[in-house]
């Protein structure tokens, strides 16, 4: 009987380790230079290791670690300086659901490559590529899109607002289409 | 190895057993006194156990009857542990004092005149900046280098920009934890010309063993050369290679996170590069400065120094040649 709970138990740990695993997932070095994208671009086709695959969103929207770089990026790269910790300053807040170029993470990795008109300057080859999506995964948290486990629970400085991990998930039109109400007879 | 340093001539780096200052003379003092006293009670009792036990050595099959005591051997036992007690006692008060005596004289060093450094701890890299109220152009902005004339009283003020690290160059001065959010200061002053390596002695991620400094002793007149050439900006681009190099970096990463007095870059993530090719040592003394390495380096950090906050970089080999060329230039 008491073997039975201590397998038992035993198993639930490994289970959760499991789960936890990947939410801590540490992926330093993203290999040479040469195997990289820039700007989702392949520099070059002929390199080691064949063809990379393009990053995807999900694997940053995943890892808390991606999230925090994030969001120690946004501040390191003065994103702080027009958007505020999220409010919106200079530049438009980015926690609410109101989003002017879209809010799905492709269409938010290209507003901060290319640049938008009225003030937002492009990075294009200015911030790598991972990194890029490090920020557009913690720009997502900010209005609460992105899971509890991963969003960042505290900050570095002094809050000026909820955590993210805590804040509600706003429901931007485009990704949460608005019932379409018919005429009725 | 304290043995070792006992002999005179020592001339260990990053050691507190070779003191080459008044603070570290203070601490040093200290510590040999304790390490010659404990090593001596350390002695005595082994020699003391040593005794006992081959005084009353029997075989396995002759188990002697119990020591027979009386009045005078019980007299002669609460004489000898009262003796003990009152000797170790006498000797804590000692080491009590001796350590009392080090913190007096460390804090008496505080001088108005001193030499004011700022340290700030980076996750991981020191920030060095020499403070100047009263002509703030001339302030003078360096990374894990701290020049400091010998014979003058420094006093660095520091904190830290993310996470608790401690400075410590053993050579000089104590230890002293550097907090987010708190600021602190230690006096020390160097009184021999060399280089004096120190270190991050308080575990702040993954690369915290990789986190060190040097103190660069130097007499006060070949410092202040050195003071006039960092207050410069940078050197300008002259030649046509040069000055593409600087348009890489203005145009790359680079210019996210670092500053070139002088040019548009005036970022304040990374060590300021204003006069990167007049430091000796690159990565918080990871590698030598030289141009292969500054090359590695700049490709892919993340293979030297897994976690740094510096991404690996893109740059096809022409733009290197010539960004390298730029760095090289800046003195």
């Amino acid at each position: 009987m008491r073997a039975s709970y201590m397998v038992a138990s035993f198993a639930a740990t490994v289970l959760i380790m499991m789960l936890a695993c990947k939410r801590e997932q540490r992926v330093f070095d993203p290999g040479s230079a040469g195997s990289q994208m820039a700007d989702s671009v392949a520099l070059n086709e002929v390199h080691a290791g064949g063809t990379v695959a393009p990053p995807t969103a999900a694997q940053y929207q995943e890892s808390a670690y991606a999230v925090s770089e994030g969001k120690r990026l946004y501040v390191a790269f003065n994103c702080v300086g027009c958007h505020a910790h999220g409010g919106g300053a200079i530049g438009p807040a980015l926690m609410d659901a109101e989003w002017i170029y879209g809010s799905h993470p492709e269409q938010i990795y290209s507003d901060i490559v290319q640049g938008r008109p009225n003030g937002m300057p492009s990075y294009a080859g200015r911030i790598p590529d991972y990194q890029v999506w490090e920020l557009v995964a913690y720009v997502r948290s900010m209005s609460g899109q992105l899971p509890a486990d991963v969003a960042p629970s505290r900050s570095d400085e002094m809050p000026v607002a909820k955590a993210e991990q805590a804040r509600p998930t706003e429901h931007p039109s485009d990704e949460y289409p608005q019932k379409v109400e018919r005429a009725k007879p | 190895m304290i043995l070792l340093a006992q002999v005179p001539g020592f001339r260990g780096n990053q050691t507190s057993l070779n003191p080459v200052g008044p603070a570290a003379a203070h601490i040093e003092h200290t510590f040999s006194e304790m390490f010659w006293i404990t090593t001596a009670v350390f002695c005595l009792v082994m020699i003391a156990i040593v005794i006992a036990v081959a005084r009353r050595r029997h075989s396995l099959d002759d188990i002697p009857d119990p020591q027979p005591t009386g009045e005078a051997s019980d007299r002669r036992a609460t004489q000898a542990v009262g003796a003990a007690m009152f000797i170790t006692v006498a000797l804590l008060f000692v080491m009590l004092i001796s350590s009392f005596r080090t913190s007096r004289a460390l804090g008496a060093m505080n001088n108005d005149q001193a030499l004011t450094i700022n340290v700030y701890g980076h996750q991981w890299w020191w920030e060095v900046e020499y403070p100047n109220d009263n002509e703030p152009y001339k302030i003078v902005e360096t990374a894990n280098e701290i020049h400091v004339p010998v014979g003058v009283p420094i006093r660095i003020h520091g904190t830290s920009r993310d996470v608790i690290h401690s400075f410590w160059a053993p050579n000089v001065q104590g230890k002293r934890d550097l907090m987010p959010g708190y600021e602190t200061e230690v006096m020390m002053q160097i009184d021999q010309p060399g280089r004096w390596r120190g270190q991050c002695a308080e575990y702040c991620g993954e690369q915290h063993a990789h986190m060190s400094f040097f103190f660069v002793a130097e007499p006060l007149k070949q410092f202040e050369q050195w003071m006039n050439a960092q207050a410069q900006t940078s050197s300008a681009a002259t030649n046509a290679q040069t000055q593409h190099g600087q348009q890489v970096f203005l145009t790359h990463a680079c210019v996210m996170c670092h500053t070139i007095r002088g040019t548009t870059a005036g970022a304040r993530v990374g060590p300021d590069l204003t006069h990167l090719a007049s430091r000796s040592t690159i990565a918080a003394g990871e590698l030598p400065n030289s141009i292969g390495n500054l090359a590695g380096w700049i490709l892919n950090p993340q293979s030297i120094k897994p976690g740094c906050r510096m991404p690996p970089n893109q740059i096809s080999g022409s733009d290197l040649q010539d960004l390298l060329a730029y760095l090289e230039t800046l003195r």
